[in-house]
């Protein structure tokens, strides 16, 4: 199961930090389970190294696996 | 006097109200995770509203819809108990006070899940899903506020002493009580008293909070006969559409 960033905020501690997130971000029936991680403990990388970091993939279609039939049983890839 | 629709009618009317005075903090919590989680927590009070009073009018078979009964009865025919109409005052009251209900809201409808009428027994276990974690939230902030700053923990012992007297009125028996629990429709209340207390020391204990010791009980609510000044207020605003334009709809 894939985990996406939603969104920040604010919270005393971990557990109460999990149910503001329930509250603030799954009230529409989006939500299945919930991470939430201090903002001080997330290590980012820097938008100005968004060139060397991302780049040389661009030109390297071949490593994407769209050459492939991949068999249903096999689910979200 | 038809205790079943008694019973529900007081289902019905302590989260339609409680419910409308968590709204009345929409767009003015104190932080914005708060504002949003107390807006849940009155959507998910009306909804239950909709499932006690729908049924009740069914019961009453007078040809009235859980609309009429929220929004066309004046204060006197209310049947919410004191507690949950008592005005929001600072957070550490609004909070507080929905601590003490929760409390009992939620060994009242796990015994409720045990009722003779099946439809009850289904209201209730859905109601208690919502109620399990509005108890998780409620407890928590608690915690933190009774152990957090001088002026948190202040505010939260003074809303404790203003809102103690009117928890009696939860487990006090009255007639329509005791038909209701002799026919299997609902608990014994003394029985849920005892689960309501535990929860209640054992979070007040963890929050620094001292629990009064005083059992005087303000009363007059559930039985529609005393109802503070503050429900004729809150409803004026709940109803005021309807009064207005009467059968308006959207």
């Amino acid at each position: 199961m894939s985990h996406r960033h939603v969104g920040s905020l604010h919270a005393p501690d971990g557990e109460m930090a999990i149910k503001n997130a329930r509250d603030v971000y799954t009230r529409r029936n989006e939500g299945v389970s919930i991470w939430v991680v201090e903002s001080n403990q997330v290590l980012a990388s820097s938008p100005t190294d968004k060139g060397p970091l991302f780049e040389p993939s661009n030109s390297k279609v071949y490593r994407h696996p769209t050459f492939y039939d991949i068999p249903d049983d096999v689910g979200a890839m | 006097m038809d205790h079943a629709f008694e019973f529900l009618v007081r289902q019905g009317d302590n989260v339609l109200v409680l419910g409308h005075r968590l709204s009345e903090w929409c767009g003015q919590g104190p932080v914005l995770e708060e504002d949003i989680a107390l807006a849940n927590i009155a959507l998910d009070m009306i909804g239950q509203t909709q499932l006690w009073l729908s049924y009740a009018a069914e019961v009453e078979g007078a040809n009235r819809t859980a609309d009429d009964l929220a929004y066309l009865r004046d204060a006197w025919d209310f049947r919410n108990v004191l507690l949950v109409e008592q005005p929001n005052r600072d957070f550490a009251v609004t909070i507080m006070r929905q601590f003490l209900f929760d409390a009992y809201h939620v060994p009242y409808l796990h015994a409720l899940e045990s009722s003779k009428d099946q439809r009850v027994a289904e209201i209730a276990s859905k109601c208690r899903k919502e109620a399990i974690y509005h108890l998780e939230r409620s407890s928590s902030v608690i915690v933190a506020l009774g152990d957090g700053t001088e002026e948190s923990h202040k505010r939260m012992q003074a809303a404790l002493e203003r809102l103690w007297p009117y928890t009696g009125e939860l487990f006090l028996s009255d007639e329509t009580d005791d038909a209701v629990a002799e026919s299997g429709l609902a608990p014994v209340l003394n029985d849920v008293k005892a689960r309501w207390l535990q929860t209640v020391q054992s979070s007040l204990k963890d929050a620094y909070l001292q629990m009064p010791d005083n059992d005087f009980a303000q009363i007059g609510g559930k039985s529609g006969i005393r109802h503070s000044e503050h429900l004729g207020h809150m409803l004026s605003t709940m109803q005021v559409l309807q009064r207005s334009y009467p059968g308006a709809q959207w």
